[in-house]
């Protein structure tokens, strides 16, 4: 083998677990019948997959390919992110269904690797045979009832299950012509129907992916609603069976679950695309197949595959196969990521009992024609520069009389010590700002950009398409997230300050221990103890609702209220910032002398006294910053909005940060109107800081 | 002067409560890292009923062909986080040092600037960060991460730093100057030995910005062995399922070097002062 010769090809991926094994097998078994060619596999965490792809494939730092999903195609198309596919593909080398998905203006972008579509499993030791009907299904879950287990698991609040059902019950999330259609009578029904096996508690409560997966684990539930996924987190002992959603009995359609397609794509301006495509089609192959269906338990798209006997009497795989065949494309539109958030919402409004189906539908469907409403109109660049101007000139005139120039002799000598950390900020800091910021200036969506003046501002300003005080508008966001800062600050403060004073004397013992002890909260990457937090305000399995229980109140729903959401929220993050506090504290008491306290107890001042008018007022400086940045932070805590309550219930937890975030990436990606919210954001926190500060100079003269 | 026994009781009562409610979550980390499962049981209960250590023989075990990736990726996050503590706490103490003692023109911009530079979302500048790292060159290394999480860093290091330098007497520095000595003099000899609880304060704050960042750090390196930790931790958590064992492992591991930094500055943290100077 010649070094020169070898032609690298680097593969991105988000598999993990077995399936990602299987990928590196079938990899190295091309590599060993391509000896010219080197792959290098590449796992980039899902959370950040598209996000990179976005990033790099226009500067030309993207992968030679990539495993991406059908549902995202026409907006990856739009964007000029993947190139289409020009070889000859032998359309019957593939299940049946599995390449239209990828058929964008009759050009194939896509060699498909697995479908992936969620089916019924159920524990043979419960069920020894699969219910055919939800007639069916709801006797066998009356059953396990009354024998104080639950029926089914599922997450029956995300819309991408709940699909199933509203197909059965023939309604559907968009039209032929892909515009929104929840508002069905059809859709309604699918969700009385889940309303009803709530109700009469066949189903699990507020149900998450690790909830449905420890249910069916323990034998709680007897039923479950997962996909292939969920094969790797069933327990060995466990014996089940997959079967097809059982049929709607009072439509008589089956219930036909979302499927999407997994491909590998060819990213736009890479060099290789031969020798990518090559690779690709090894994998997508009879023997490549094989190995990710045998090792990874992929439900793999090559037709060959399943006419292998390992294949075809494998039960499981040929049930998920079955399954695919009744299941519904999901659409390549973008009307369908907006669909996503409102028709959840209006489906967890209805399983929350807040209102009736058709009406939770109908605001759904407003909010989605809202959402996707028409950009702001082109603005024309003169009188926008004339008012820019004015605005700046106005801005000069105020600092100017509000700061007369103050004579003094400048040392210069300050400068070499501030210049390092004033460039490096300017650079990486100051530049991408004013990009940023620019962009909120523009219609964006990621490709095509239309200069639109003031336009975002004016719509966000003025709550257009909603209700002041609608979850959506502006001002009940700013709300929320004035109201969020306080009450964390506070806490914060609060907590930080009386634990250290707690750990003050040097006389305690185990000091040391209980100051290592109170700082772990900040230790521990803050996304995964943000999800236990979650976990613990469950309603039926959480902890905290189980510590109430035993002092005899009432289980809390703290999801379904606007009070009791924000204080999970709210707990979550004082437990995560109040270390900093602390930290912060103890430094600052190291420095009081003792001395002066001591003198001041001999002349009678009490505790409190000592307290209030020597250790308060001598660690308020230091305290100062720490408390004008970490105002900020939390106007801006992203993650713990999102990961906690998710702006349960109906948006209104969410902060003005998780909304730009929602307009950028979940909105049918409106670029420009999240920068205008992120300008906003900008010019609240820089009123907010300027009126911190006077308030504290206030109380310090 | 000991406080009454009472007083010592209560107090300890009080820590022993904070610990607990500040451990429970944690104890479910640690519980879903040493169970040999990948699910994740809601059960109140924090306490294990298996134990096992295969989710940490599986994360530290992960390899690239000769690579041993745990190792790679564990040297990469020691590395930026070590490289952004010095590099974050370098500048900052230049800059909090200058704002904090003299006057020159710009020292209100640049005090605000500082403070600014934390309130705009990163919703909107990781994209436009990510051309300019482009351009820069800095793309997929780990100067160029040390360099983004340094901006992240400094303001609140300039911040803190400057809050302490300005309740450090001016006799001291005077006292240097009028010896002979210049302001770097005074600076490196008085004010930084002095500062030290503040200074372990801004350390560990770098530290931990580098350390626990994932989303930058996934989007710039496009290497399994140029990841960070974090990164790598990401990868078990996917689109439909996560690994919960082995992420839970991870987090446990990602943590310990942590704790670890706290245990050796604690000492600097809240006692480095002698108490001479401060009365002054």
């Amino acid at each position: 083998m010649t070094l020169g010769l070898v032609l690298h090809l680097v593969v991105w991926h988000a598999y993990h677990g077995a399936e990602e094994s299987a990928f590196e097998h079938a990899t190295l078994a091309f590599e060993t019948a391509n000896p010219g060619v080197s792959v290098e596999l590449v796992a980039v965490p899902f959370g950040a997959y598209s996000y990179k792809l976005e990033a790099a494939i226009p500067h030309g730092n993207g992968p030679d390919l990539f495993v991406g999903k059908s549902n995202g195609l026409q907006e990856w198309i739009d964007r000029g992110l993947i190139d289409a596919i020009d070889a000859e593909v032998d359309p019957s080398q593939f299940v049946s269904g599995t390449l239209p998905p990828l058929i964008h203006h009759q050009r194939l972008y896509g060699v498909p690797l697995a479908f992936k579509s969620v089916a019924l499993f159920y524990r043979r030791d419960r069920i020894t045979k699969p219910p055919r009907t939800t007639d069916e299904l709801v006797a066998i879950a009356e059953r396990e009832h009354a024998a104080d287990r639950c029926g089914l698991a599922y997450e029956a609040a995300s819309l991408s299950y709940h699909a199933a059902w509203l197909h059965g019950f023939g309604g559907r999330i968009l039209d032929d012509n892909n515009q929104p259609a929840l508002d069905s009578a059809e859709a309604a029904r699918s969700i009385e129907f889940v309303r009803m096996l709530a109700n009469r508690h066949l189903i699990a409560e507020e149900a998450t992916g690790q909830l449905v997966t420890d249910l069916f684990n323990r034998g709680e539930c007897a039923m479950a609603i997962s996909g292939p996924w969920f094969l790797s987190d069933i327990e060995a002992d466990v014996r089940f069976g997959v079967a097809s959603l059982p049929i709607v009995s009072s439509t008589g359609k089956p219930a036909a679950p979302l499927s999407e397609i997994e491909a590998l794509m060819l990213p736009a301006r890479s060099k290789t695309h031969a020798a990518a495509l090559n690779f690709a089609l090894f994998l997508s192959g009879k023997d490549a197949a094989r190995l990710r269906a045998l090792e990874g338990r992929q439900t793999v798209a090559t037709a060959a595959t399943w006419q292998l006997d390992e294949i075809k009497n494998d039960p499981v795989l040929t049930a998920f196969y079955d399954q695919f065949k009744l299941a519904v494309p999901m659409s390549q539109s973008r009307a369908l990521q907006a669909s996503w958030e409102p028709g959840q919402r209006a489906l967890r409004r209805v399983l929350r009992g807040d209102v009736d189906a058709k009406r939770a539908l109908a605001g759904a469907q407003a909010e989605i024609v809202a959402t996707l409403r028409p950009a702001p109109p082109p603005a024309a660049k003169l009188p926008f520069a004339i008012s820019l101007f004015a605005l700046g000139l106005a801005l000069l005139w105020w600092r100017q009389r509000a700061q007369p120039e103050v004579a003094f002799r400048s040392q210069p000598v300050a400068y070499v010590y501030l210049a390092p950390a004033a460039v490096a900020m300017g650079v990486l800091v100051f530049v991408p700002f004013v990009v940023g910021a620019a962009m909120s200036l523009f219609d964006y969506d990621g490709v095509h950009a239309t200069f639109v003046g003031w336009g975002n501002f004016g719509n966000i300003l003025r709550a257009r398409d909603t209700s002041l005080f609608s979850p959506l508008s502006f001002y009940f966001a700013l709300l929320v997230t004035a109201l969020w800062t306080v009450a964390n600050v506070a806490l914060h403060v609060a907590i930080g300050v009386a634990l250290a004073l707690l750990l003050r004397s040097p006389l305690l013992r185990l000091r040391g221990v209980y100051r290592a002890l109170l700082i772990v909260p900040w230790a521990v990457p803050n996304y995964i103890t943000a999800l236990i937090w979650k976990g613990l305000f469950h309603k039926q399995f959480g902890a905290i609702n189980a510590l109430l229980k035993v002092c005899h109140l009432e289980p809390i729903s703290w999801f379904a209220h606007f009070w009791t959401a924000f204080a999970a929220n709210l707990a979550t993050n004082v437990w995560l910032g109040f270390p900093f506090m602390m930290v912060v504290t103890l430094g600052a008491l190291s420095r009081i002398p003792r001395e002066l306290e001591e003198a001041a107890a001999l002349d009678g001042a009490s505790a409190w006294m000592r307290l209030r008018h020597i250790v308060l007022p001598l660690i308020r400086p230091a305290l100062l910053p720490a408390v004008l940045i970490g105002a900020v932070w939390t106007f801006n805590m992203f993650n713990v909005v999102f990961l906690v309550s998710g702006g349960e219930p109906d948006g209104s937890t969410d902060i003005l940060v998780s909304q730009a975030y929602r307009w950028a990436f979940q909105r049918g990606h409106q670029y420009g109107y999240a920068a205008a919210y992120a300008v906003l954001i900008f010019l609240l926190l820089v009123a907010q800081t300027a009126f911190g500060r006077r308030m504290s100079q206030k109380q310090a003269t | 002067m000991k406080p009454s026994l009472a007083i010592r009781i209560s107090i300890h009562a009080l820590l022993l409560a904070a610990c607990a409610i500040t451990l429970y979550p944690v104890a479910w980390v640690v519980k879903t890292a040493v169970t040999p499962r990948q699910s994740f049981s809601p059960s109140p209960n924090p306490w294990p009923s298996t134990w096992s250590l295969s989710n940490f023989r599986d994360v530290l075990g992960t390899h690239q062909g000769a690579t041993w990736l745990f190792g790679r990726q564990l040297l990469n996050s020691l590395l930026v986080s070590a490289s952004v503590t010095i590099v974050g706490v370098v500048l900052a103490c230049g800059a909090a040092y200058a704002l904090s003692r003299f006057r020159f023109i710009g020292r209100d911009f640049s005090l605000r600037g500082f403070l600014l530079s934390q309130m705009f979302p990163g919703v909107v500048t990781a994209i436009p960060l990510y051309i300019l790292l482009d351009h820069l060159q800095l793309l997929n290394s780990l100067a160029g991460l040390v360099l983004v999480y340094s901006t992240t860093a400094i303001p609140f290091c300039v911040f803190m730093l400057k809050g302490y330098f300005d309740s450090l007497p001016h006799e001291l520095e005077e006292a240097v100057l009028l010896d002979g000595g210049t302001h770097f003099d005074a600076f490196f000899r008085v004010i930084l030995p002095l500062s030290r609880p503040a200074l372990a304060v801004t350390a560990l704050f770098s530290f931990l910005t580098a350390w626990n960042e994932f989303i930058l750090a996934a989007t710039f390196m496009s290497r399994p062995a140029s990841y960070t930790l974090p990164v790598a931790m990401q990868n078990y958590v996917g689109d439909f399922s996560t690994e919960w064992g082995h992420f839970a492992a991870g987090a446990v591991l990602v943590s310990l070097p942590v704790m670890l930094l706290f245990f050796a500055l604690e000492k600097h943290l809240i006692g480095g002062l002698t108490e001479g100077a401060v009365k002054g």
